[in-house]
């Protein structure tokens, strides 16, 4: 359950972090001062990061078992 | 600066490092081990962030803008699929004891030598340059820190003095166990002590320049927006930007998989599976962190140094030395100079095990001589080997810098490592998901990627170092237009890198795929498939299939062991084993689990393919067929499979044969409570029948027996007779009771009748005794439904055992009665000898008597109180007692009123 959540969300953000979604971002365009497109990947990035930290640390789930 | 000072500086770094990585070391002698912490192995993940990152991001970013963030990107999202492919190959070494890549590749297919040795090859060739790459990082920040030029004369150059440091270092640490699947506690954690400072200075300068020099992320892009060279940096900039996005971050991935020193920290010092979860968001956090800043610095150099010929490379010691905060420069310097030697450190430890595993160790078994020399002290020669294949390797870095690498910037260098790691890719991921992919697969992919490596990347550096000449730039191989180095085959509009990516990649897994489905597999091959693939499986079991088939003397493996464990831990290893799997070592020729799990220990010593040749020359193999094999793994997980099906059949079987059991005692117990009964009836009966046949026998016997005498034993008689039929009543009765048969006959009915009813049927008796009675019953009670007959019945057995047990002329009974809730209470309270604790719920027992014979035996059959309770209990009713002996008794019983 675990692995299927994490690989979910991975290819969620590998096609929000590639081209042609990215490329929607790509413009010439500053919010709080800082370029659209750095704006958005960090933020991709971090949000990213949360929601594997919070899948990853998640005890009930039975990681290994799962393979086995 | 003084360059004495800051030698100095470095000197002292490096002895605190040594100083973490000791008492690291000590500790886990203690058994207090500091690695076994997720922390620490998320942290040391962090080896990917080199000088490359420290320096070369600030660099990259200003001239290829968002680009420079795809190498941080691939990482995270691989890190992210940690589960399915990272855990895998995790879990896969640590069956088969395999310490390095080359390892892994040679034993996935078919343990061959040759793929170890093609392997090796490659990751010197990505190695080496990088390692160099770190020494000019090195080299350059102290060059600009004490503003001094490079010199090229090697004694006086500082930076040959901190490699010979480094070696020193990476010896002390990375070679105390011959063992290699010992992990090498020091090293990881020193390895996590500085990422943890090139955070740190990173951060600070990032923060520095932010918000002491400028105001804020806002202020710096507002500024820079002024400067033309920046704007490029703002977006990225059209298609080939994105499609160099795409390639980089692909090509960031799988060296982040692959990089021997990536390898060796997520990998082999991996002390548990778990540590993955914690690892899987804290180095993408990591990597976040040390590139937030990045931008800022980049923008910031080129509005300070604006027209000025600074490296935008080392940006970061620039700008505090441009503004004269020596302190911060040496903090900077110190978090570059962390992150480039815990890049060489683990590197080196990481390709020497590959060094003299597959290239020195199979050359040197090779040598006849070294037999003695092996059998004399093989741990020592094995040592020798990681040292000398050590202070090798860093030397050829130092070399390389020295003399090559001047022309290049840090990114080309790093970047032209990773498409070489790349190669790995087809090889491992199609390993450890296709069993079909075949040694010749493996072999043709990685050689053909190679090659194509080689022509896109090194043969252009080489044009542009002179040492070629640059026709084959402009006309291509052998004057072919189609085989320009840089556009291959007419592939135009890609950067050199992307443009080598794919067409290395494409090249070898064709070929890879194409070998694979043209070549057969030996039958080890196929068995290694098996056991990579399927790892999951079969990795519990792994230790007792019989892959292997063939005659040797235990003596012989024994020896073998012997000389490189030492004889006392051979024979432990050999008794645990011998033991955990019911075999007998006392035998001539060796068992094929044996041969084959010492293989396996040899194998985490030397190598993989160095075990196999060892273990061959003292064995001598039968082939066995690709079907044995499959028919083997499979019976052994079969048999696992039956084991856990028998296991939990027992278990079952168990837990009902203890329900038998219980439910047999209970019978048990209750048979001899019905003999019990029977007997105490008995002789409840047997004491009238005695009277009454005695006294019948005297009247009979005596004719001349006077009137009054005669008409007192016949009184007696028939009140013993009465006493008998009451007796018999109650057995039948509470019989009845017992199998159901009682039916209550409801009426509605006046509790405070009843009790008055029952009393005055007993007065009598009382007055007799000199017993007063007191009643206090609740006016208004409220009517109820019920047997009028069995409420009186349980009145009056309660009355009469007050009566019984209330000592004459003094006594008194009380009777209480009062509505509580929706129940009616009765009590009835005497003043008697009392009932012992011990005796307080048996008494409600029909077999209360018969349970222990030392009871004082009350006056009465005893079977009142059972009976009572039965019909309280076809009331809904319950009745219980309170009593303290000498004090009385407190009689109560409840009745709902419905």
């Amino acid at each position: 359950m675990k692995q299927q959540r994490a690989i979910a969300i991975t290819i969620f953000l590998v096609c929000l972090l590639n081209f042609p979604l990215l490329s929607l971002f790509n413009k010439t365009v500053f919010i709080f001062g800082m370029p659209l497109v750095y704006v958005y990947v960090f933020s991709v990035w971090a949000v990213g990061i949360i929601v594997i930290a919070i899948i990853a640390e998640s005890k009930n789930v039975e990681e290994t078992q799962e393979h086995e | 600066m003084n360059s004495y000072i800051l030698g100095l500086i470095s000197i002292y770094y490096l002895a605190f490092l040594f100083i973490v990585a000791y008492q690291a070391e000590k500790k886990s002698k203690n058994a207090k081990s500091i690695v076994s912490n997720p922390n620490i192995y998320a942290l040391s993940l962090a080896v990917y962030c080199t000088a490359w990152t420290f320096y070369g991001s600030v660099g990259r970013a200003s001239t290829d803008g968002l680009d420079f963030l795809a190498v941080y990107i691939g990482p995270t999202l691989v890190m992210f699929l940690a589960f399915p492919i990272l855990l895998k190959i995790i879990r896969i070494c640590k069956t088969q004891r395999l310490t390095s890549i080359a390892d892994f590749i040679s034993s996935r297919y078919g343990k061959n030598r040759s793929l170890g040795v093609l392997v090796t090859i490659i990751c010197l060739l990505s190695g080496i340059p990088y390692i160099a790459l770190q020494l000019k990082a090195i080299s350059n920040s102290f060059g600009i820190l004490t503003r001094s030029l490079l010199n090229s004369n090697i004694l006086v150059d500082h930076t040959f003095y901190i490699v010979i440091l480094l070696i020193l270092f990476t010896i002390l640490f990375g070679t105390r166990n011959v063992e290699a699947t010992e992990r090498h506690e020091g090293m990881v954690t020193a390895i996590a002590v500085e990422s943890i400072i090139k955070l740190i200075a990173f951060l600070a300068i990032g923060m520095y320049v932010t918000y002491w020099l400028f105001d804020g992320f806002e202020d710096i892009y507002n500024k820079a927006k002024l400067l033309q060279a920046a704007k490029k940096n703002f977006v990225v900039e059209n298609e080939s930007g994105m499609s160099m996005w795409f390639w980089h971050t692909l090509l960031a991935t799988m060296a982040f998989l692959f990089l021997p020193r990536q390898f060796q920290v997520t990998v082999v010092e991996n002390v548990d599976e778990k540590y993955i979860n914690r690892a899987m968001w804290m180095f993408p956090l990591y990597m976040l962190l040390i590139n937030i800043f990045v931008m800022p610095i980049t923008l910031a150099g080129g509005i300070i140094f604006n027209g000025q010929a600074v490296n935008s490379d080392m940006y970061v010691l620039s700008i505090p030395l441009h503004f004269s905060d020596e302190s911060l420069a040496i903090l900077t310097y110190i978090g570059g100079f962390s992150a480039a030697t815990g890049m060489i450190i683990v590197e080196t430890i990481a390709i020497s095990v590959m060094v003299s595993n597959n290239l020195l160790m199979p050359i040197f078994l090779g040598i006849p001589a070294s037999k003695d020399l092996i059998n004399l002290n093989p741990s020592r020669v094995i040592q020798f080997m990681r040292r000398f294949s050590i202070a090798l390797i860093i030397f050829l870095g130092y070399f390389y810098f020295k003399f090559i690498t001047e022309k290049y910037s840090l990114v080309s260098i790093g970047m032209t490592a990773f498409v070489v790691v790349a190669q790995f890719a087809p090889s491992v991921l199609g390993g450890i998901f296709w069993k079909r992919g075949t040694q010749k697969g493996a072999m043709a992919g990685l050689v053909g990627g190679t090659v194509i490596w080689f022509f896109t990347l090194i043969i252009p550096s080489l044009v542009s170092s002179g040492v070629i000449s640059d026709k084959i730039m402009t006309e291509g191989l052998f004057g072919v237009s189609l085989l320009k180095p840089y556009e291959l085959f007419g592939m135009t509009g890609m950067d050199n890198i992307s443009h080598a990516t794919f067409w290395t990649l494409f090249f070898n897994i064709v070929l890879y795929f194409f070998g694979s489905l043209c070549s057969k597999q030996t039958s080890i091959e196929h068995n290694q498939a098996v056991l990579f693939v399927d790892v999951f499986q079969y990795s519990k079991g792994i230790e007792n299939s019989v892959v292997w088939r063939g005659k040797a003397l235990v003596s012989d493996i024994m020896n073998l062991l012997e000389s490189f464990l030492g004889t006392s831990r051979t024979e432990r290893i050999a008794r645990v084993f011998a033991t955990r799997n019911n075999i007998n070592l006392n035998t001539r020729y060796a068992d094929a689990r044996f041969v084959n799990y010492s293989e396996k220990l040899l194998s985490g010593i030397v190598g993989t393919a160095s075990a196999r040749m060892m273990v061959s020359s003292v064995a001598k193999e039968e082939e066995i067929s690709l079907n044995e094999v499959v028919e083997i793994l499979k019976k052994s997980q079969e048999l696992m499979a039956v084991n856990k099906e028998l296991k939990q059949k027992s278990q079952e079987l168990k837990l009902l044969t203890e329900q038998l059991q219980a439910a047999n005692e209970q019978l048990k117990f209750t048979d001899k409570l019905k003999d019990d009964f029977l007997a105490t009836v008995t002789h409840e009966i047997r004491t009238p029948l005695t009277s009454i046949k005695a006294l019948s026998e005297i009247l009979y016997d005596n004719e001349d027996i006077e009137h009054s005498e005669r008409q007192h034993f016949l009184n007696t008689i028939i009140k013993e007779s009465d006493r008998l039929s009451r007796l018999i009543n109650q057995v039948l009765d509470l019989e009845k009771f017992e199998s159901g048969k009682v039916k209550v006959a409801k009426e509605t009915l006046n509790l405070e009748e009843i009790i008055i009813d029952s009393i005055e049927s007993i007065e009598q008796l009382a007055k007799d005794k000199g017993i007063s009675i007191i009643t206090k019953i609740d006016k208004k009670l409220p009517k109820f439904e019920g047997d009028r007959d069995r409420i009186m019945q349980v009145m009056l057995n309660l009355l009469s055992n007050a009566l019984k047990f209330t000592e004459g002329n003094k006594g008194t009974i009380t009777i209480t009665a009062y509505k509580q809730d929706d129940n009616l209470y009765v009590n009835v309270i005497d003043d008697g000898a009392g009932i012992a604790k011990q005796y307080q719920e048996l008494i409600f027992d029909k077999f209360y008597q018969a349970h222990d014979q030392t009871i004082k035996k009350p006056k009465g059959s005893g079977l009142g109180l059972a009976i009572s309770k039965r019909i309280l209990e076809l009331h809904n009713g319950e009745i219980w007692v309170e009593s303290e002996v000498g004090k009385g008794s407190k009689f109560s019983f409840s009745i709902p009123i419905e």
